[in-house]
């Protein structure tokens, strides 16, 4: 099983780095969605894949009885979903103010901050 | 078990609230402003505490360490946030001019609250786990104020700003995990015993390296650093003034933070690359900054290029190296984020940041020039300025351990920030101004006049005291560094077991 | 949209959803639910009237500007946090009140963790919805 997510996993991380490598912006945004979703595997898979029950603890126990699931990374894994949907959103919205301002997402033309005459200028 | 702590984060976050829900009158930018000076406050209170008696750690809801979240403060993490305060303060003073109401009513202080919020957290946190939300707190608000308004060269600068710091989160994200993976623990101080156990260090060498490249990129060292020059000059000065003083700093302080309490492990290696990545930073930001032909922007290229001495006196590892790296941190957010002041006060009185279009400020700004020169002298590492002992200490570091080369590349590249801040000097202040405006001070109504100079002035100030009487400085981050060399008084106060 | 069926089913199920949400906070602190999960809920029912009828609508409906709510529900998960504070206990420690408790039973419970768990609730409602309207109004 854990050889099986080790495998979804680079196979996300590929398809996420080929993605990100294009100029278009958008397709940035989506490799870094593929990307964050294959961390969250990964935090999964490193608290260990136990066939455990869940880990709940009976009503007057202090300790759950007999082997239980690691609940830390799917806490981990809950909080870095929440904080990455947040993020994405925000990415996403901003690709889509910055086409609708400079009419462009492709990153060879979105000179507006940093000039090419400039460039050219140090480089003379 | 110590409240102190907690007030650096409940006081920005009640503040956000507040000014966020007045952000429509002007009351909202005096909340911001009392909250910011209750802040200082509170960390000063917290640094007295700390420096009486150590280590100073909270537990959150009573649940101890390693199993809950921590909150802990030593010497170095008091100090930075006490600078986080007075950085902020600074900052909230200068808005009130500067910013416009149309902003103020997006939520500008607000989100000013909600970055320092996410600063002093980093700052505090003794946990890994934790460390990434406040570094998701603090980009997500310096997302936000990086594109607020929205002109064309924010949104350009932002998108690379925004999407960079992104790749580099995940970076840390699964470098988080891959160490749990390993040690099964994310508290800081229990790592610190926890990686000792491990037996795979080849592996913990790779987590390094990766934690190397997430922080690089928030710190911006070379070769990760192109999404600052791209977007640090676009927003308005007073935003593009709080991120070159703090942001970058928070990065360099989670290096040199998770770098000598957890990957202590195989220092020939990570720490040989981590040399030169700041030497090379060194080199790269201050060419780069030779090459621009604009008053920010610069500047921005000179963030880049200090970064590489922090980064280089925690490289050398030895505690005057670290003393160093504490020192300069200090120094450089008080003066990085004052640069940008003057060139937000220029901007609005000769009309640019462009130094081809500026000019005449020496003849009849007289006293912005003076306050011009203190910053970038001690920028520069002149004597007696807090630049010079910041960069003595770093370069002696080096010239103790025969690094000869490094050492003389620190020198040539302190020269060539000389040649920079000339250069500024030389466009925007010594000739005419090419339109044949007289920039004047006075011409600023009285209120902006006392809103943008006092900043200005009380940082010049601050920079001057450091440099005049650097003894107890010095000894401050002597202590510190010792303490970073020697955690094991941090380990034992936040795991609650005393020897 | 125009849809004759999704605006009469609307009706019910905002109503239905709202309520489910309240339900979903309040049993959150033993079974699954809370703040959280009771807050997306929540921002759904008025992301379905956003679909069924428009923008300006919803905002009509909430009376209110989400992003104040959001930014309240963070205010209010502070002050529960800060409530400790007067029993000197740390920051966050949850604080209890049974009221009408008899012998064995817990009665009422009331308690600051609630508190926190409504400030989230508020704080997830808010972001959601400010979100879901800027970009809805935008595209």
């Amino acid at each position: 099983m854990e050889l099986l997510l080790a495998i979804t996993i680079g196979v996300l991380v590929a398809a996420s780095v080929y993605l990100m490598l294009d100029r278009n912006v958008l397709r940035f945004v989506f490799g870094l969605v593929l990307l964050s979703n294959a961390v969250n595997l990964l935090i999964f898979g490193s608290g260990r894949l136990t066939a455990g029950a869940p880990p709940l603890i009976d009503e007057g126990a202090y300790a759950p009885t007999g082997l239980v699931a690691n609940a830390l990374p799917q806490a981990l894994v809950l909080t870095a979903i929440v904080i990455g949907f947040g993020l994405l959103a925000f990415a996403l919205a901003l690709v889509y103010r910055t086409y609708m301002t400079l009419g462009t997402v492709n990153t060879d033309e979105m000179r507006v901050a940093e000039p090419v005459a400039d460039a050219k200028e140090a480089g003379q | 078990m110590s409240w102190l702590p907690v007030y650096p984060l409940i006081i920005p976050v009640m503040t956000a609230v507040l000014s966020y829900l007045f952000r429509n009158s002007p009351a909202g930018r005096w909340i911001s402003v009392v909250g910011t000076v209750a802040l200082l406050l509170a960390s000063s209170m917290l640094m007295s505490e700390v420096l009486e008696e150590g280590v100073v750690v909270a537990q959150m809801s009573n649940w101890a360490a390693p199993f809950g979240i921590t909150l802990a403060a030593d010497l170095l993490g008091g100090v930075m946030v006490v600078i986080t305060a007075i950085t902020g303060l600074a900052t909230v003073i200068y808005s009130l001019s500067e910013i416009p109401a149309r902003l103020e009513r997006l939520g500008f202080h607000a989100l000013l609250q909600t970055l320092l919020f996410g600063v002093c957290g980093a700052f505090l946190t003794g946990d890994l786990f934790n460390l990434y939300v406040w570094f998701e707190v603090m980009l997500i608000s310096s997302f936000g104020l990086l594109v607020l308004g929205g002109s064309r060269e924010q949104l350009d600068g932002g998108i690379k700003y925004v999407t960079l710091n992104l790749v580099s989160t995940i970076m840390f994200l699964s470098g988080i995990a891959l160490l749990y993976g390993v040690t099964g623990t994310l508290n800081m101080a229990d790592l610190h015993l926890a990686v000792r156990e491990v037996e795979d260090t080849g592996l913990l060498t790779t987590i390094a390296i990766m934690f190397l490249v997430a922080f690089g990129v928030k710190a911006a060292l070379f070769p990760l650093f192109f999404w600052l020059p791209a977007s640090y000059h676009t927003p308005p000065v007073a935003v593009s003034a709080i991120f070159a003083g703090l942001l970058t700093k928070v990065g360099v302080y989670a290096l040199i933070r998770t770098f000598t309490l957890i990957f202590d492990q195989d220092v020939g290696y990570t720490h040989t690359i981590m040399l030169w990545m700041a030497v090379i930073t060194m080199v790269t930001g201050v060419l780069g900054a030779a090459a621009m032909n604009d008053f920010r922007r610069i500047l921005s290229f000179h963030i880049i290029s200090q970064i590489g001495y922090m980064v280089l006196g925690l490289a050398l590892y030895t505690p005057l190296g670290l003393m160093g790296a504490v020192f300069y941190l200090v120094h450089h957010i008080i003066v990085k984020a004052n640069l940008f002041f003057v060139a937000g006060v220029a901007k609005r009185i000769a009309g640019s940041t462009d130094l081809s279009r500026i000019g005449g400020l020496y003849a009849h700004a007289p006293l912005l020039a003076f306050l011009f020169l203190i910053p970038a002298f001690s920028l520069a590492g002149f004597p007696p300025l807090s630049g010079f002992w910041a960069k003595y200490v770093v370069v002696k570091a080096a010239l103790d351990l025969e690094m000869w080369v490094v050492a003389a590349l620190s020198l040539a590249v302190g020269l060539l920030t000389i040649f920079s801040m000339t250069k500024i000097w030389g466009a925007a202040f010594w000739p005419d101004h090419p339109d044949g405006i007289k920039p004047r001070l006075s011409s600023l109504p009285i209120g902006d006049r006392v809103a943008l100079m006092l900043p200005i002035v009380a940082l010049a100030a601050l920079t001057c005291i450091i440099g005049l009487f650097p003894e107890p400085f010095v000894q401050f981050a002597e202590r510190a560094a010792q303490q970073l060399l020697d955690p094991t008084d941090y380990v034992t106060t936040v795991l609650g077991v005393r020897p | 949209m125009q849809s004759l069926i999704l605006t009469t089913a609307t009706r019910l199920l905002v109503a239905l959803l709202l309520v489910f949400s309240v339900y979903a906070l309040l049993r959150g602190h033993n079974l699954p639910g809370g703040g959280f999960i009771g807050g997306l809920i929540g921002a759904t029912a008025f992301i379905l009237y956003t679909i069924a009828t428009s923008v300006r609508e919803a905002q009509a409906a909430l009376r209110v500007d989400p992003a104040n709510v959001a930014m309240l529900g963070v205010g209010v998960a502070g002050l529960a946090g800060l409530a400790s504070g007067f029993v000197n206990e740390p920051f966050l420690t949850g604080q209890w009140l049974f009221l009408f408790a008899e012998d064995g039973g817990k009665g009422l419970p009331l308690s600051t963790v609630l508190m926190f768990d409504i400030g989230v609730y508020m704080a997830v409602f808010g972001g959601i919805l400010t979100l879901v309207f800027a970009l809805e109004q935008e595209i």
